[in-house]
C-alpha cells in the first residue's frame, strides 16, 4: 500500500506507466482497428506520411501499410518482451537462488557458468543461437531468454546470500522446515522486489535486441515486428527516412516507458528512498 | 551565559505520525564542566535533541520555535558555513557505533590529524604530534602504532576511545555523547565512562549524555533530564532522581531496571538433566589459501548441565562463546568435539526431530521475524511441517497467542504492526509452538526498552512456573541473569570461568573474571545501595 502511494507520487513513473498502457492498449487495437493482415499488399509503394488519407503514417517499399504494421508489432515486441524476460527470470532465479543458498561447491559451480555467459557479448551469442536453430519467432524468443539470465542470477544470489543468514530464516530452519520451504517461502519473497525492478531492464533490452536482430534480417520475416519495419527502411534510408523513424520513435517510446517504470517501481519498493 | 542552552523547543514531525512534536517545548541547560544525561527510553526524542544541537535534524524534522544557544551564539541562526566551524571546534559528538563513525580506508593518525589541519592550518607533522598526544591522553595502549592503525585493527573499546580522543582534539565547549557506551563490554564501558568524566573535568567541557540505561546514568551524569514522548518530565541532580523520583514514569523506569541482588534460591525441582553439554570444542578456523588467521577456540570444554524446569543462564562478554553454545545447542552450527544430550537423545541431523528438542527465541525483535508472511503462519509452520493439520496448527497459534498476552486474532497480522516487545512475545510463541525440551534464549531482552524488558522477563518467568520449561538464558547483562535464572555458567574466551546457583555465584564471586565483571556493572554504588 505505502508502495504504491509512493510510486503514484512520482512524476516519471506515471509518465512510465502511461507510455507501456500506450503500447499495450495499440496491441490490443490493433485487430480492431486493422483486421487485415499487416503484411499484405496495401497500396503504392513509400508513399510519405499524409499523402494518401487511407495510410497515414505511409507505405513501406514493398506498398504495406506503416499504420497497420506499427500497431501489429506492437503485440510481437510486447510478447517478446515478456516471453523472453520470464524465461531470463525464471532461470536467473533459479540459479541464483541454488548458489545463494546453498553456497560452497554448487555456488562455485553456478557463478563460473554464470560468468562463462557473462564474458561473451550477448549479441553475439545470440546471432549463433540464430544462425544454428534458425530464426523462427519462437527461437528468437528463447534465445533472447537464454542470453539476459546472468545478471538477474547475480543479484538473485547477492540477495540470497544476505537474507540466508537472517534470523527469521534460522528460527524456520530450527523449526525444522525444509530446504525448498526456506526457499521459496522465507528467503525468496524478501529477494523479490529488486529482482523485479531489474526485469523491467530485461525487458527493454530483449525488446532492443530483438529489433537488433531484425534490422540485420536475421529476425522472423513472417511477423510484423518494429525491428523487422526497420530493416525494410535500412535501403531506402537516404531518401524516404520515415520508414525506419517511425518504427524506431515508437522503439525508443516503449523502452522509455519500460525503463520509467522499472525505476518508478525501485524507487517505491526500496523503503531507504521512502518519504519520511 | 556560557554552555549550552535550550529554551522551549519544540520540533515538528512530518504529518501523519503517531504524534504531531518529536519534541514538545523542553528546555535544557548545561554548564561548562558539568555533565547532563538526557535519559529516555526509544521514542522519547532525545537522540531528536542531540541532532538539533548539532545542527543535523533528519530530513522532514522542522523547528516550530524555541531556541538553542552555546555561549553568546544563537545556533538556530547558523549558516552552513558557520556551522562548519561551529561542529568539530566548538560542538564535538561521540557516536554509539565507532565502527561506522571512523573511515575504514584511512589510517587513525590520518583521521585524528584531520582536525588540525583543517581547523587550525597546522603542518601534517604537527597535527600528527597533535594526534599522538591525544591517544596518549585516551589511554591506548600503544598510541605510536594506533597512528598508522586501520579501525578495523583495533577493538570496540579502542576505536571509542579514538572517536573520544578526535571529539576532544580541538577543546570543543560542548561534547554531544550518543549512547557512546551501548556497543561495548560491560568492562570496557567501565573504563570508557571513566575516560570521559576524567578528561571533561580536565577540560572543563560541558557534555550532553544520551543514553537509556539508568546505570550509566549513576555512573556519570551531574545532573539528569528525563524524557518521554517528546517532553522533559522531571529534572534534577542525580542523586535526587534515581533515589527520590518524582515522576511517576521516572519512579516506573527506575522500578524496572532489574536488581543486581537475586532474589533468594527457590527450591529446585529436582528432576534430573534435560541438557548436557560435555566437553564442547569448536574451533574458528582460518580458511583459503592466501591468508592464514589466528584460529579461535570459540568453544574449549565447555560442560554443563540444565536441570528439568529451570533456568541455566550463559553469561560472558562478547567473543566468550556464549552465542556459538547457543548456536550448537539448537543444530545452527556444527561442534567440533564434545557431545549435547537432550532429554537423554543426542543432537540428531534431523531437522524435524531435532525441532521437537530445542528452540530458539532470538535477540532482534525486528529481524527474526519474517517481515512478508503474517506472524500466525510463522507460528504455525513448524507444527504444520511436523505433520499437524492446518486447522488444528492455527488453533494452537491462538491459544499460543493469548498465553504471551497477545490478542488470538493477531494473528493474521504481519510483523511491521507489532512492537519490539510484541514481536519478541510472537517469537517466543513460535518457539513454544514446537513444544520443545529446551529453550534457547539468546538475548531475548537486549533490544528491548528497561520497561518492555521488564515485562518479557516476567512472562518468561511466568511461563516457565505455568509449563515447567527448561531455559537455556544466553545473556551479557548480569541484571537481567540475576533476575531470571536459577543457576550460572560465567563464560571466557570460549571457557567456564565460574558455574553455579546465581545467588551464590554473584554475591560471593570465587573467579577473578567474575570479579570483574560484577564490579564493572553500572550503577551498583547508587542503584543497589537504596
Amino acid at each position: 500500500m505505502r508502495a504504491l502511494k509512493a510510486f503514484f507520487r512520482s512524476p516519471p513513473a506515471i509518465i512510465g506507466l502511461l507510455l507501456v498502457l500506450a503500447v499495450v492498449a495499440m496491441g490490443l487495437a490493433a485487430p480492431l482497428l486493422y483486421p487485415n493482415d499487416p503484411l499484405g499488399l496495401a497500396g503504392r509503394p513509400l508513399q510519405w506520411p499524409g499523402a494518401n488519407p487511407r495510410f497515414p503514417l505511409g507505405t513501406d517499399p514493398s506498398g504495406r501499410d506503416i499504420a497497420a504494421q506499427l500497431f501489429h508489432g506492437a503485440r510481437i515486441s510486447l510478447l517478446i518482451g515478456f516471453v523472453a524476460t520470464s524465461i531470463a527470470v525464471v532461470i536467473g532465479i533459479g540459479i541464483g537462488a541454488v548458489a545463494g543458498f546453498y553456497g560452497g561447491a554448487a555456488d562455485t559451480v553456478l557463478m563460473r557458468l554464470t560468468e562463462a555467459f557473462q564474458t561473451l557479448p550477448n549479441f553475439l551469442l545470440l546471432l549463433v543461437l540464430v544462425a544454428v536453430f534458425g530464426s523462427t519467432m519462437e527461437v528468437v524468443t528463447v534465445a533472447i531468454g537464454l542470453v539476459s539470465w546472468p545478471p538477474v542470477a547475480r543479484l538473485t544470489r547477492a540477495e540470497f546470500l544476505s537474507l540466508r543468514t537472517r534470523e527469521f530464516v534460522y528460527a524456520a530452519r530450527i523449526q525444522g522446515l525444509p530446504d525448498w520451504h526456506l526457499i521459496f517461502r522465507e528467503v525468496l519473497p524478501n529477494a523479490l522486489p529488486p529482482v523485479i525492478v531489474y526485469a523491467s531492464v530485461v525487458m527493454a533490452v530483449a525488446i532492443l535486441l530483438e529489433s537488433s536482430l531484425a534490422f540485420l534480417q536475421l529476425s522472423d520475416p513472417n511477423v510484423p515486428s518494429w525491428g523487422n519495419l526497420i530493416g525494410l527502411g535500412r535501403s531506402v534510408l537516404r531518401t524516404e527516412w520515415y520508414v525506419s523513424a517511425i518504427p524506431g520513435v515508437a522503439i525508443l517510446l516503449a523502452i522509455l516507458g519500460v525503463s520509467l517504470l522499472g525505476q518508478g517501481l525501485n524507487d517505491a519498493l526500496n523503503p531507504r528512498l521512502a518519504p519520511r | 551565559m556560557s554552555g549550552l542552552r535550550i529554551q522551549d523547543l519544540s520540533i515538528l514531525l512530518p504529518r501523519g505520525g503517531d504524534r504531531t512534536h518529536a519534541l514538545a517545548g523542553i528546555s535544557l541547560a548545561v554548564a561548562p564542566g558539568e555533565i547532563l544525561c538526557v535519559v529516555g527510553e526509544s521514542g522519547s526524542g532525545k537522540s531528536v535533541t542531540a541532532s538539533a544541537v548539532m545542527g543535523l535534524l533528519a530530513p522532514g524534522l522542522a523547528v516550530e520555535r524555541g531556541s538553542i544557544t552555546l555561549g553568546q551564539d544563537n545556533l538556530l541562526a547558523l549558516t552552513p558555513a558557520q556551522w562548519r566551524a561551529t561542529r568539530g571546534a566548538r560542538i564535538a559528538m561521540v557516536f554509539q557505533e565507532p565502527m561506522t563513525a571512523l573511515n575504514p580506508l584511512m589510517t587513525v593518525g590520518g583521521q585524528l590529524s584531520e582536525m588540525w589541519i583543517v581547523h587550525r592550518g597546522l603542518s601534517k607533522r604537527e597535527a600528527l604530534a597533535r594526534a599522538l598526544a591525544a591517544l596518549e591522553e585516551v589511554q591506548l595502549p600503544d598510541p605510536a602504532g594506533a597512528l598508522n592503525a586501520f579501525p578495523h585493527e583495533l577493538s570496540g573499546g579502542q576505536r571509542q576511545r579514538v572517536m573520544i580522543a578526535m571529539a576532544l582534539a580541538l577543546e570543543p565547549e560542548l561534547l554531544i555523547c550518543d549512547e557512546p557506551t551501548t556497543a561495548l563490554d560491560v568492562t570496557t564501558q567501565a573504563q570508557v565512562l571513566k575516560l570521559i568524566k576524567d578528561l571533561q573535568q580536565r577540560h572543563n567541557t560541558a557534555v550532553l549524555f544520551i543514553t537509556h540505561d539508568f546505570g550509566v546514568v549513576a555512573e556519570i551524569a551531574d545532573r539528569v533530564a528525563v524524557m518521554q514522548l517528546g517532553h522533559v518530565v522531571e529534572e534534577g541532580p542525580v542523586g535526587e532522581v534515581l533515589l527520590r523520583p518524582q515522576h511517576p514514569y521516572t519512579q516506573a523506569l527506575l522500578a524496572a531496571v532489574p536488581p543486581l541482588n537475586a532474589p533468594p534460591t527457590r527450591p529446585l525441582p529436582d528432576t534430573g538433566a534435560v541438557l548436557e553439554l560435555v566437553g564442547l570444542t569448536k574451533t574458528y578456523a582460518s580458511r583459503g589459501i592466501f591468508r592464514r588467521r589466528k584460529a579461535v577456540k570459540a568453544l574449549d570444554g565447555v560442560t554443563a548441565t540444565l536441570k528439568r524446569g529451570t533456568t541455566l543462564g550463559i553469561v560472558g562478554e562478547s567473543g566468550s562463546g556464549k552465542s556459538t553454545l547457543a548456536r550448537c545447542v539448537v543444530g545452527l552450527m556444527g561442534l567440533d568435539g564434545g557431545t549435547i544430550r537432550i532429554a537423554g537423545q543426542p543432537l540428531t541431523q534431523d531437522r524435524q526431530k531435532a525441532a521437537h528438542l530445542a528452540q530458539m527465541v532470538f535477540q532482534d525483535p525486528y529481524a527474526s521475524l519474517n517481515p512478508r508472511r503474517s506472524v500466525g503462519a510463522q507460528v504455525a509452520q513448524g507444527p504444520i511441517a511436523a505433520g499437524t493439520s492446518s486447522a488444528e496448527a492455527w488453533a494452537e497459534a491462538r491459544r499460543l497467542f493469548a498465553l504471551v498476552g497477545l490478542e488470538p486474532e493477531a494473528v493474521r497480522r504481519y510483523p511491521h504492526e507489532f512492537s519490539g516487545g510484541q514481536r519478541q512475545r510472537i517469537g517466543i510463541a513460535r518457539a513454544l509452538a514446537m513444544k520443545p525440551e529446551v529453550l534457547v534464549a539468546d538475548e531475548p531482552v537486549s533490544a528491548l526498552d528497561v520497561s518492555v524488558q521488564a515485562q518479557v522477563l516476567k512472562l518468561l518467568r511466568d511461563l516457565q512456573g505455568r509449563l515447567g520449561l527448561s531455559i537455556l538464558f544466553i545473556t551479557h547483562d548480569l541484571r537481567v541473569a540475576a533476575q531470571l535464572c536459577d543457576e550460572v555458567v560465567v563464560m571466557q574466551n570460549g571457557r567456564i570461568a565460574e558455574a553455579g546457583p546465581v545467588a551464590e555465584v554473584f554475591t560471593n564471586p570465587r573467579h577473578a573474571y567474575t570479579q570483574s565483571l560484577l564490579a564493572a556493572v553500572p550503577g551498583r554504588s547508587v542503584l543497589e545501595a537504596g
